[in-house]
């Protein structure tokens, strides 16, 4: 009998896609079979080990372990007072400031621990800068704010002062706006710009690590756009690690998110995975919006 | 992590709450509306009513309006309320759930025009065993999807995948018959033409409603199981 063209024996052969690609682009590379984020695959600049933190007797931070990976965005959310921003802290020994705190365990930058004896901690913070939710520029001109950082290390030739700060400038998506003002006061900057004057001056120094506390909390939604554009490419050259509130800021920005609760680090993946596919109850229901 | 069946009435915001509660119940009666539609269209052939089939024809204009309706809820929650892990699932789901609801609409549309063009000519009913046989097993696939859904039911979800392949069988044996048929009277030709694009619609609302619970064990477990065999889709399911 003659063979029918039914539904089943007219489908197309199941796949055949030896090199997964349709109209020049790899498709295998994307939908279910995308790589997922996997610190696996990635070089680690920070390790936290068995981290905790103490202010007075109040435990804040409990038994927290976490890799940072290497020029990737790693965002913490978590509800006000979960410890994310005394975590982010910690990076740079921020709260070695802070009265009767005190800290157990370890985190490594390269390997080492940088709350080992001996550690200078204004070379780790030049290492690891530091940029806060309030734009924080000094009161002097937008060049000096930038140059700053580079006269306290005793840079003070003014060819290598031009070229880094322009070049901090370019990457932090402001020299346009302000190449022909340079020598003006920075405090009449608007809020938005102030804040990536900030950054501009945090990168002067060629730190490794990037941290960000709220960076765009205070600022309009384009000036927030502006910085969430400028975390992108920022993260070729730095290792960034940002504190939100904004949910979505994080699911847009950042490879890597943590979900902090009550001072304990909930959950850690890949962004995608956790906005989509949490694998805990808790962080389901803090990132949409239920009662926990 | 376990699905919650009832998390989406947990949240900080009521309106949230309800907006995600009353997209469900519109899939539900889009559902409702399009299973309602094949019966009559079905019934239509089977019982000789005309009547049933013009029913049915009027009732794919109510689903396009559902479909329309829908998308625009869920994009509009999209916009506003930017739903992440199960709450976007759900949304995902049920738009694509709608989409296949609509084109399973359209194809009871078809079989109640080609139901009146059989009711029209004088027919013995030798040729309806075939869609009877076949419209049964669809009708219980769609009934069973539509209660798996409600229920977030993914083991019946699975079920109705299963049965999909019973349709395609059915199918296949169905044609052979039919063209044995037309070749022994070839009288026959036109007519049996119409019950073969009634039988291929009705498998093709059976691969629609297998997509349908495809998109609920996606909601329920995070995994796409679109293209996947029967024994992937059981191991997404146990998993």
């Amino acid at each position: 009998m003659t063979t029918l063209l039914t539904p089943e024996t007219a489908a197309a052969e199941p796949a055949e896609r030896p090199e997964g690609k349709s109209h020049g682009i790899d498709i295998s590379s994307m939908g279910r079979t995308q790589p997922k984020m996997d610190l696996a695959n990635e070089t680690i600049a920070l390790q936290v080990q068995d981290l905790n933190l103490y202010y007075g007797e109040k435990q804040a931070l409990n038994g927290i372990n976490l890799d940072i990976a290497k020029n990737r965005v790693t965002a913490f959310i978590g509800p006000s007072g979960c410890g994310k921003s005394t975590l982010l802290r910690c990076f740079n020994r921020m709260n070695d400031l802070v009265d009767f705190c005190n800290i157990e365990g370890k985190i490594l930058l390269d390997g080492n621990d940088i709350y080992e004896r001996g550690v200078e901690v204004a070379e780790l913070r030049r290492r690891v800068g530091m940029v806060f939710q309030k734009p924080n520029p000094f009161p002097k001109s937008i060049y000096e704010n930038v140059a700053y950082g580079l006269r306290i290390q005793g840079i003070n030739k003014k060819r290598i002062l031009d070229e880094t700060v322009e070049w901090a400038l370019r990457s932090a998506a402001l020299w346009d706006e302000v190449k022909d003002r340079l020598h003006e006061s920075a405090l009449g900057m608007s809020g938005g710009q102030q804040q990536r004057l900030v950054i501009a001056r945090t990168i002067a120094v060629k730190p490794e690590v990037l941290l960000l506390d709220e960076p765009a909390s205070a600022l309009d939604p384009i000036s927030t756009l502006k910085i969430e554009e400028l975390i992108h490419e920022l993260k070729r050259d730095f290792t960034i690690v940002i504190v939100t509130h904004n949910m979505q800021q994080a699911a847009r920005v950042s490879d890597y998110t943590a979900f902090m609760y009550m001072g304990d680090l909930i959950e850690f993946g890949g962004t995608d995975d956790l906005f989509t596919t949490p694998q805990k109850k808790q962080t389901e229901d803090y990132i949409t919006g239920r009662y926990g | 992590m376990a699905f919650d069946k009832d998390a989406h009435t947990d949240h900080i915001s009521q309106q949230f709450n309800e907006e995600l509660e009353t997209i469900k119940s519109h899939l539900m009666t889009m559902g409702g509306v399009a299973e309602t539609q094949l019966n009559q269209a079905l019934d239509a052939l089977i019982e000789g009513d005309s009547g049933l089939a013009q029913r049915a024809l009027k009732a794919d204009d109510q689903i396009n309006d559902w479909e329309v309706a829908i998308e625009e809820q869920c994009t509009r929650i999209i916009a506003r309320r930017q739903p992440a892990a199960s709450d976007l699932r759900m949304i995902v789901a049920i738009s694509r759930a709608v989409s296949d609801l609509e084109l399973i609409g359209d194809e009871s549309a078809g079989i109640a025009k080609y139901a009146l063009a059989l009711l029209e000519e004088d027919s013995s009913h030798r040729s309806f065993n075939e869609i009877r046989q076949i419209g049964d097993l669809v009708r219980e696939m769609i009934s069973q999807t539509l209660t798996a859904f409600a229920r977030y039911d993914i083991n019946m979800a699975y079920k109705v995948a299963k049965k999909e392949k019973d349709v395609d069988e059915a199918f296949q044996t169905a044609m052979r018959s039919l063209v044995t048929y037309m070749m022994e009277d070839p009288r026959s030709i036109s007519r049996v033409l119409n019950v073969i694009w009634v039988l291929r619609s009705l498998e093709r609302i059976g691969d629609l409603t297998r997509n349908i619970s495809h998109h609920l064990i996606y909601l329920v477990k995070g995994v796409n199981v679109a293209h996947s065999s029967l024994k992937e889709i059981k191991k997404a399911v146990k998993g």
